[in-house]
């Protein structure tokens, strides 16, 4: 846990607001300087969100170089999320959920295939809601663009003896996490719809999203 | 060890300290790393050769065997819910799947440069730049970077979530059995660990046996280790079918 750090920023003085209902993609550019705010409206919901460089999206949130550099599995106040060519791309700078995982990486009609049953492959799934995102913002992105994510609100506790759980969440209704841009980003969030496992207590509810200059 | 017969070898080859590999591991074959010095690490990624934009997904991989860690009995799946490799046999017991690759300013941070023309090629190189060299070969690059394996090497996590690496964890002979389940492109380097504490730069060389396989049977230790492989292996006979 990194401990809880509140923000002191007015949400009526923030330049965006917006209400993302589960298993919705948003996809939207955060400027250097900004601060971006996800808060879970309902509580237990996962916000699967990725980041890329602006002006190279080749450069992107890397899960690996993010918890080695900072040598810990989870994500908290103080975090600084690491692109593969290793730029800061955002800072995380207030935190009242405690915890946040980038190991468990996002739904897929695929993989709840193989977690639950073949029969599941039809159910909406956040890797499908990626790929709307830049199908229809970004039409030349691909599926090489979907890489390894951040699960905003989500427990994903490791064990000493290397195993990992899904446990219930750690977060609650208002909670929210914030990060500051440290370069011109590109945020892609896919408001996970997952029904098979308490990532967001087996009910997908809305997130709000805030930016401030 | 167990000796793999002499008749059912393909290939030996040698990977010295730092270098890259790569090759499509065939269904029906499986790949023998060894750890012939012990200490190796063998930064790996993996992608279905005939659509490459099938590949490793270690997230999927872990939270579907609920692991943190890799070891015999385990499968790594790619993206679409099939399993790339599996791992039949495994004597160093804990495979990293956490740190990363190593980088130039991970290397020259601790190590200072050294290039070419001076040490020829005990040059100081990067898991990073050398995964990037390997998958240009094959059109690929920056945007097919995923997370990769460190074979033979062992991260722990600690109650507060803190990483630990353990040095030692592997002994001269080690080895790890990687089976095919597909026609799998590996992309591997003998580059350090990005956490390795050694004082002096000290990449180390693994030795590889390519070789001819049994298909897994219905009691195969991979299919049957979880409900969930069993899944895994019916997707990835299908994709056959």
């Amino acid at each position: 846990m990194n401990g809880l750090t509140e923000s002191t920023l007015d949400p009526a003085q923030a330049v965006y607001d917006f209400t993302l209902l589960a298993g919705d993609p948003w996809l939207r550019e955060i400027k250097a300087g900004q601060t971006f705010r996800i808060l879970d409206l309902e509580g237990n919901q996962a916000a699967d969100t990725l980041f890329y460089n602006a002006h190279d999206p080749a450069d992107r949130y890397s899960a690996q170089d993010t918890i080695r550099e900072q040598g810990a599995v989870y994500l908290g106040a103080g975090t600084k999320l690491i692109s593969t060519r290793g730029n800061v791309l955002l800072t995380i700078t207030a935190d009242t959920c405690g915890q946040h995982d980038t190991l468990g990486g996002a739904c897929a009609c695929e993989s709840n295939m193989v977690r639950y049953a073949i029969e599941k492959r039809s159910m909406h799934a956040c890797r499908d809601v990626f790929m709307r995102g830049i199908q229809q913002w970004r039409p030349a992105w691909s599926k090489r663009d979907i890489t390894h994510n951040i699960n905003f609100f989500m427990n994903v506790p490791v064990t000493p003896d290397g195993g990992l759980t899904f446990a219930d969440g750690v977060s609650g209704s208002g909670r929210y996490v914030e990060m500051r841009a440290e370069m011109d980003v590109i945020a892609l969030i896919s408001n996970c719809p997952q029904l098979n496992n308490p990532c967001n207590a087996y009910n997908p509810t809305p997130v709000r999203l805030l930016i401030w200059n | 060890m167990t000796a793999i017969d002499p008749s059912l070898i393909r290939f030996e080859e040698l990977v010295p300290p730092g270098s890259n590999w790569s090759h499509v591991l065939k269904r029906g074959t499986t790949l023998r790393i060894i750890d012939t010095t012990g200490g190796a690490n063998v930064a790996a990624l993996f992608y279905n050769f005939e659509l490459p934009v099938e590949r490793l997904n270690l997230p999927d991989t872990l939270k579907c065997q609920h692991i943190a860690r890799l070891t015999a009995g385990n499968c790594l799946y790619s993206d679409m819910g099939r399993i790339l490799v599996s791992i039949t046999a495994d004597t160093c017991g804990w495979h990293d799947p956490l740190a990363g690759a190593s980088n130039e300013k991970i290397v020259t941070g601790k190590y200072g440069p050294l290039n070419y023309q001076t040490a020829r090629n005990d040059w100081h190189r990067d898991a990073y730049l050398n995964f990037l060299l390997e998958l240009g070969k094959y059109g690929m690059g920056e945007r097919d970077l995923a997370m990769n394996v460190n074979f033979f090497q062992k991260v722990t996590v600690d109650a507060s979530g803190r990483l630990l690496h353990h040095a030692g964890n592997s002994h001269p002979g080690a080895y790890v059995d990687l089976r095919a389940e597909m026609n799998t492109l590996v992309i591997l380097n003998t580059c350090i660990h990005p956490l390795d504490p050694a004082p002096v730069y000290s990449p180390r060389p693994v030795h590889l046996t390519v070789w001819s396989s049994p298909p897994p049977g219905p009691d195969d230790l991979c299919r049957t280790s979880r409900p969930e492989n069993g899944r895994g292996f019916i997707l990835t006979e299908r994709y056959f079918l």
